[in-house]
């Protein structure tokens, strides 16, 4: 516990405990198969302020994916607790939705059944502001002539817009991003960059995002945090404080993912990241 | 339109060929009849109502076994995807029996049953219920667990989970495994219908057993067209439009 307290104090001082919308604590977790015991995350603690985007890099197999999962309650830490707005998180809720790096979509619905979706499971909506809700958000994600296409005649690019379409629509405190650009090419990965600071300047959501690519993290990150592997533990933090929006081809923007890129390294071990 | 007049004008080809070959005379037309006398064979059998009885039989006895069938291997199917042991047992004792030919189960059925009914309903339980549980232990292992992870997060559980999530994630492979469970029923049920003589309905399987007792080449030919008809015919009907739909949404065949 005094390691995560002079870690908070050495890194995050605009970010206070008491207003953290997310808060891990301790999180460790192993995965025991029959040939090892693989020690995945060593006392991961962190701290996410409400409005703020987190980033999360590191090479391979550090952990962030499941540190990821652990967060949106899909996978259950083995120590440490999770804390959303003060509340443990005992499992998965509407109120801290995932955009997966795989394709998640439900093929056996159209592109605007698979954003009623999760509107269906929100009781507090009538049927007629659920198709409301959905039709705002395919056409903040540039998709509103696409309502009726099946998930497999959508580019990867457009599937990702429908998946995010489909995590923003129940009003989720906190999205999750879990590589979610990362099997898309260069330009479709560029224009989803403007597209999500666009949605998260009028959203302000709580953002963390799991990524390899420095640049897309210093590119959306308001904080990067670097994890190492062999257990994952969070090495450094990084404040980005760059203004909005921001390219990835903007020369400051460059050597803050300079300097991150250094750093892995050094958490590698003389490794190159990627 | 193009592709009808292609596969008639195919058809009709191998028809006049056959014809052809038959006039020739090469071939004594004991064991060569010629497409002629096998479509009189057929005419007349129509006629008679032997035919239209042999089929109403065959399937009666086909959708019974196939249903029985096909409501045991789904849920043992899913059974044996759901664990290593149950995959181990269940599974490689499916896998085992799947591989002996169906036919192999009539001295079985006939020393249990006699020369019955349950004899017959027997060997075709037996040669759908393995192979429906392999292709549903396969499909089921096979839907992407990311469908459920996602519902989940949005708050699906328990039931809506199953019934919104899980039975349409696996529609192609149920598709799949109805339709490898209906080509073995079907196979079944005629190797059962060729071996096991009774009295009390008379199917296609008995017509083609006739045939060769009789001597009647026409008979048994005939007899083996209309299965191959019934066979393409049942695929068409039950097992296209899911195809078409699956295809459709998931934009491939079948999973």
């Amino acid at each position: 516990m005094t390691n995560r307290a002079a870690f908070v104090g050495a890194t995050t001082q605009h970010c206070s405990l008491a207003t953290s919308k997310l808060d891990v604590q301790s999180v460790s977790k192993w995965f025991r198969t029959s040939r090892a015991n693989v020690h995945a995350l060593a006392e991961v603690s962190m701290q996410v302020a409400a409005g703020q985007i987190v980033c999360v890099v590191g090479p391979s197999g550090c952990g962030k994916s499941t540190l990821l999962d652990i967060i949106a309650g899909l996978t259950q830490p083995d120590a440490g607790q999770v804390f959303a707005d003060g509340q443990e998180v005992a499992g998965p809720g509407r109120e801290r939705l995932v955009v997966f790096q795989e394709p998640s979509l439900f093929p056996w619905l159209n592109v605007f059944g698979n954003v009623m979706f999760g509107l269906r499971l929100c009781p507090e909506l009538r049927g007629d502001e659920r198709r409301d809700i959905a039709h705002h958000y395919l056409s903040l994600v540039g998709l509103e002539k696409f309502e009726k296409a099946h998930v497999h005649e959508l580019s990867g690019g457009m599937k990702q817009r429908v998946a995010l379409a489909r995590a923003l629509a129940p009003d989720p405190q906190v999205l999750l991003m879990d590589e979610p650009f990362g099997a898309l090419d260069a330009m479709t990965r560029e224009h989803l960059y403007d597209d999500v600071q666009k949605i998260w300047a009028d959203s302000r959501k709580t953002v963390v995002f799991v990524t390899h690519n420095m640049r897309e993290a210093t590119c959306l990150g308001d904080r990067i945090l670097l994890m190492s592997s062999a257990p994952g533990t969070i090495a450094r933090s990084f404040d980005i404080p760059l203004s909005r929006p921001r390219s990835i081809y903007n020369a400051e923007l460059v050597a803050h993912a300079a300097a991150v890129a250094d750093a892995l390294r050094g958490t590698m071990g003389g490794g190159v990241p990627e | 339109m193009r592709r009808a007049v292609v596969v008639t004008a195919f058809f009709a080809g191998l028809l006049l060929i056959w014809e052809l070959a038959a006039e020739t005379g090469w071939w004594s037309p004991v064991l060569f009849p010629s497409a002629v006398s096998v479509a009189r064979y057929l005419w007349g059998a129509m006629n008679d109502g032997t035919l239209l009885e042999a089929i109403r039989v065959t399937l009666q006895r086909l959708l019974l076994g196939y249903v029985i069938g096909a409501a045991i291997g789904l849920p043992v199917g899913v059974l044996t995807s759901s664990s290593k042991i149950m995959d181990d047992t269940l599974g490689s004792l499916a896998l085992g029996l799947q591989t002996l030919p169906s036919v192999c189960w009539v001295p079985f059925a006939v020393l249990w049953f006699g020369q019955t009914e349950s004899a017959m309903l027997f060997v075709v339980v037996m040669g759908t219920v393995w192979s429906v549980i392999i292709a549903t232990n396969h499909g089921a292992r096979t839907i992407p667990p990311i469908y459920a992870k996602a519902a989940r997060t949005m708050g699906s559980r328990r039931l809506h989970l199953w019934m919104m999530v899980m039975l349409p994630a696996s529609l192609p492979f149920l598709v799949s495994g109805m339709k490898q469970g209906w080509a073995f029923a079907w196979r079944s049920l005629m190797a059962a219908e060729i071996f096991v003589t009774i009295l009390t309905g008379f199917g296609l399987g008995q017509l083609l057993h006739y045939g060769r007792e009789l001597n009647a080449m026409d008979q048994v030919i005939g007899a083996m067209m209309v299965i191959v008809l019934i066979g393409l015919l049942a695929d068409r009907i039950l097992f296209a439009p899911w195809e078409r739909f699956l295809h459709r949404r998931w934009g491939m065949d079948g999973g």
